[in-house]
């Protein structure tokens, strides 16, 4: 999978470090932005309360 | 690149086909796995230190606006005294933030905000704290009761069982600050609405006192119970005379 990807990319090994520092970088943001919260949501208790 | 020639290179490029299955199937578990690592390490650390960093800006943002309303302000014709302090305005709407949290024992940084409400997605899991509706108001006799996320979410009250007898808690208001001193904890099942009570778990006693009741999730990581934190108004200070020495490293007003 991984391979297969290095491969697919173009240019120069720094050219597909830097294509992949930038995708991770995105993937990263989307996770933490989104992702995270929404799965700590699902996650976390989030029941701090009480109520009857 | 000497192995991408001739036949060599090509049994290695289909040994590798061979073997992608395994291999993919490999690297979806170690991307998994890492994944979820990072969800633990933002879960655990990052956010709360984020969130936790974002109520303290809000709560400074907050004070210096009091403070501000309070320099142009006139003269109290009838100052209020600590026997007498006087009762926090109620607040507009569900949301909005009228108080605010400095607890010493919680660490100089803890400066949250307290929020009108105790709705997660409005309120606690914003990072802030929130007041219970029908309880009483800072400086009014009787409850004033709060409730907050213990881990996750900011965990504003991830310290609150290492609270000790007499450690102060202070509530920020538009007019100053309420000192109450920590008195007991308490467990209960999350049905447990006594502790909510004008005098706490006695219904149908007559307050005499001004208590502060602080609930969250027990025990950590769980909601199978709740950990209630009791403490008994003290003292106030107006914000005239500014904060009291204790807090002046949390709190940053006048400079």
């Amino acid at each position: 999978m991984y391979g297969a990807l290095w491969r697919i990319l173009p240019g120069p090994w720094w050219v597909r470090v830097l294509i992949l520092a930038v995708v991770v970088a995105a993937l990263l943001f989307v996770c933490v932005q989104w992702v995270f919260p929404a799965l700590d949501l699902m996650i976390a208790p989030t029941d701090s309360t009480v109520e009857s | 690149m000497g192995e991408r020639r001739g036949g060599a290179g090509t049994a290695r490029r289909s040994r590798r086909r061979r073997l992608s299955v395994v291999g993919v199937l490999g690297e979806i578990f170690i991307t998994a796995g890492v994944f979820t690592l990072l969800f633990l390490g933002w879960q655990l650390w990052l956010n709360d230190i984020i969130v936790g960093n974002e109520m303290r800006d809000q709560s400074e943002h907050q004070s210096a606006l009091w403070q501000g309303n309070a320099s142009t302000a006139e003269e109290d014709p009838s100052p209020p005294t600590p026997d007498e302090p006087p009762v926090a305005d109620k607040p507009g709407s569900s949301g909005e933030v009228f108080a605010l949290m400095i607890v010493p024992r919680f660490g100089k940084n803890f400066y949250t905000p307290i929020a009108e409400g105790v709705g997660t997605t409005q309120v606690l899991n914003r990072g802030e704290i929130g007041h219970y509706p029908t309880s009483s108001l800072p400086g009014e006799v009787g409850n004033f009761a709060v409730a907050a996320h213990r881990t996750s979410f900011g965990k504003p009250f991830n310290n609150i069982a290492n609270l000790r007898v007499g450690d102060h808690i202070y509530i920020e208001t538009a007019d100053g600050w309420y000192q109450y001193g920590f008195r007991n904890l308490e467990y209960v099942r999350p049905t447990g609405v006594g502790v909510l009570l004008p005098v706490p778990q006695n219904d149908g006693a007559t307050p005499g006192d001004r208590i502060l009741t602080m609930t969250s999730c027990n025990p950590l990581f769980s909601a199978a119970e709740r950990i209630i934190a009791y403490s008994v108004y003290e003292t106030f200070y107006p914000r005239t005379e500014g904060p009291p020495a204790e807090i002046a490293g949390t709190v940053l007003v006048g400079d």
